[in-house]
């Protein structure tokens, strides 16, 4: 028998295997269920965590990193189970926490060398690594500055150079870009995205804004209602064989609506009247005239897309 | 070029074993303390009264004439009790803003996902507020120990009251763990630093004014257990051999500053979490 190939992060794990994995795990705080006999596999790589708020995205990041306790089941980060290797996964781990966090009273080099110490790294080496990491998220100007003289944009960076100050071998990133303006937006996307394919850190972004998704990772597990909907790689999930249209008619899209569901067609509304309609295989958009000329009604816009994940995601928690 | 492809190096170095941790949080909050001028002066105040008694012993020992002010065993008990103002005032100062403040900038989620364990953070910061305690009570109690061994010149003094050595180390240990362990539970509990240092405050003198009125009408002294900082005293007066000012029996006295002990320990161990589950 073929020994098993440890991976590249050093954990021993063979190659392929995934860097988290979820076994039947429940998290119930008080009457309220936040995670529901959750099964997922994360591979490595970047994955992200999708779902609207209130999923139990988050509850499941603070599962794993050993905050919170469940009812039930088994977790292993990095081939560690959490339950009795919690310090050791976070000695590993970097964490970018979704709500506004700091050490008080420190600049930001401070602050993330002090974090860097904290995660074990000699004091030289944590200063050291506080400039090279402050400069890479693009806070090597401000980082004489006092954190909580920062703006949000800022804070969400620093959040990050603190997660990644010790090197970790997997991130996770809990909503990343929240409060950021569209360009801080852009270059922290880049940022991570630059980080999974370029730097070879795992890591798990936990969002519910689709297009950071999208651009930044190559997995996703989609959440809802504390349950997986849906995982797999991002073009598997994005789907289909098959078309995407986007339809408008005049004066009956309720009307189309039920016809196009009645037919058995995947019909998504998007913005006012512009629906999505998911035509399977190789059929066109004749059969949705067709359907729309039978009953009367006038098409007044119907363009091919592409699927998006905002499609699977809408078909994974059975949206409208 | 984007900032970023400047480049993200992989660590190779070293990394210490974790438990480790908690010695990295107590130096940073010693360092950022003792850079603050206020709390420098606050410090060379404490000291003062060292200086005072250092004097005494000196004259003391050098003035036949003045041998009334020499040293005894009580002279150390006095000189700790001087100093408890000082570990009033200095735990408000250091350790009401502890948790607090940590609590307020959402910090303990970042301690916390670092390797480290709850106890291990708390330890970090109760070592803070013990080494700036015990460097105003046991650190000048042993140096006047130490003045006065100079200054007579012999050990008789110190052979005579060899007691003074555990004395001064129980009682010192006793005053700041007692200190110690009640601000931390009481910065846990808020994310306000004055709110905290308002309730310790409040802690210690409505314990001590509540005790004093009920003595006032029924003259019973032995409800000094109503008053940890009397139960404290108690307990410092069998610990450095004296007569008991209170009818408090030891144990109960000994009770009273071991239950808050435990009690503040329970109060942090509920507390100090990265995530406050509110059901």
């Amino acid at each position: 028998m073929q020994a098993p190939v440890p991976s590249h992060d050093g954990s021993g794990r063979p190659d392929g295997a995934p860097v988290v994995e979820l076994h039947g795990v429940s998290v119930i705080y008080g009457r309220q269920t936040a995670l529901r006999d959750v099964s997922a596999a994360f591979p490595a790589g970047a994955v992200g965590l999708l779902g609207p708020n209130g999923a139990g995205k988050s509850t499941m990041l603070k599962a794993l990193l050993g905050f919170v306790v469940p009812s039930q089941g088994r977790m292993r980060v990095l081939g560690l189970d959490v339950a009795t290797s919690a310090l050791d996964i976070r000695a590993r781990l970097g964490y970018m926490p979704e709500s506004d966090a700091h050490i008080p009273g420190m600049s930001a080099v401070a602050f993330v060398a002090y974090c860097g110490q904290l995660a074990g790294l000699p004091p030289a080496d944590a200063m050291q690594r506080a400039h090279e990491v402050l400069y890479y998220v693009g806070l090597g100007e401000a980082r004489y500055r006092n954190v909580e003289t920062y703006s949000t944009g800022m804070k969400q960076r620093i959040k990050l150079a603190q997660a990644l100050v010790h090197d970790p071998d997997l991130l996770f990133l809990d909503e990343p870009t929240n409060g950021m303006d569209p360009k801080g937006r852009d270059e922290m996307l880049e940022l991570i995205r630059d980080l999974a394919h370029n730097k070879g850190v795992n890591l798990i972004v936990s969002s519910h804004l689709l297009p950071d998704i999208e651009f930044t990772c190559d997995h996703v597990i989609v959440m809802d209602k504390g349950a997986v909907a849906t995982q797999g790689a991002l073009d598997a999930v994005r789907g289909p064989q098959g078309r995407v249209f986007e339809l408008r008619v005049k004066d009956g899209a309720d009307q189309m609506l039920a016809l196009l569901t009645a037919a058995g067609y995947e019909v998504h509304d998007t913005q006012e009247d512009v629906m999505r309609v998911f035509v399977p295989g190789d059929a066109g958009a004749e059969p949705i005239f067709r359907l729309a000329a039978a009953n009367g009604l006038q098409v007044r816009h119907l363009k091919q897309s592409v699927p998006t994940l905002e499609d699977a995601f809408a078909r994974a928690v059975g949206a409208d | 070029m984007p900032i970023h492809d400047q480049g993200y190096q992989r660590y190779a170095g070293s990394r210490a074993s974790t438990g480790t941790a908690w010695q990295v949080i107590a130096r940073a909050g010693i360092r950022t303390v003792l850079a603050e001028r206020k709390f420098l002066a606050l410090l060379l105040l404490a000291w003062a009264p060292f200086l005072v008694r250092a004097v005494q012993v000196y004259v003391a020992a050098n003035y036949a004439q003045a041998s009334f002010l020499q040293p005894k065993g009580e002279t150390f008990r006095e000189f700790l009790e001087t100093q408890a103002v000082f570990v009033f005032f200095i735990t408000i100062y250091v350790g009401a803003g502890l948790i607090a403040s940590d609590r307020r900038a959402n910090a303990l989620q970042l301690y916390l996902a670092k390797p480290l364990s709850r106890w291990e953070y708390v330890a970090g910061k109760m070592a803070v507020l013990l080494t700036l305690l015990i460097s105003v009570t046991f650190l000048p109690a042993m140096m006047l120990l130490l003045v006065q061994i100079g200054f007579a010149g012999s050990l008789t003094f110190l052979r005579a009251n060899l007691y003074l050595l555990p004395a001064i180390t129980l009682y010192s240990l006793a005053q700041v763990l007692l200190a110690s362990s009640t601000m931390l539970a009481l910065s846990s509990l808020s994310k306000s630093s004055r709110f905290v240092g308002v309730m310790y405050a409040g802690l210690i003198f409505f314990t001590g004014a509540l005790f004093q009125a009920v003595r006032g009408i029924t003259g019973a002294s032995w409800l000094a257990w109503l008053s940890p900082s009397d139960a404290l005293e108690q307990l410092g007066d069998a610990i450095f051999r004296l007569p008991l000012r209170y009818e408090l029996p030891l144990w109960a006295a000994a009770a009273v500053v071991v239950g808050l002990i435990v009690a503040s320990g329970v109060v942090l161990e509920r507390r100090v979490r990265a995530v406050e589950v509110v059901s």
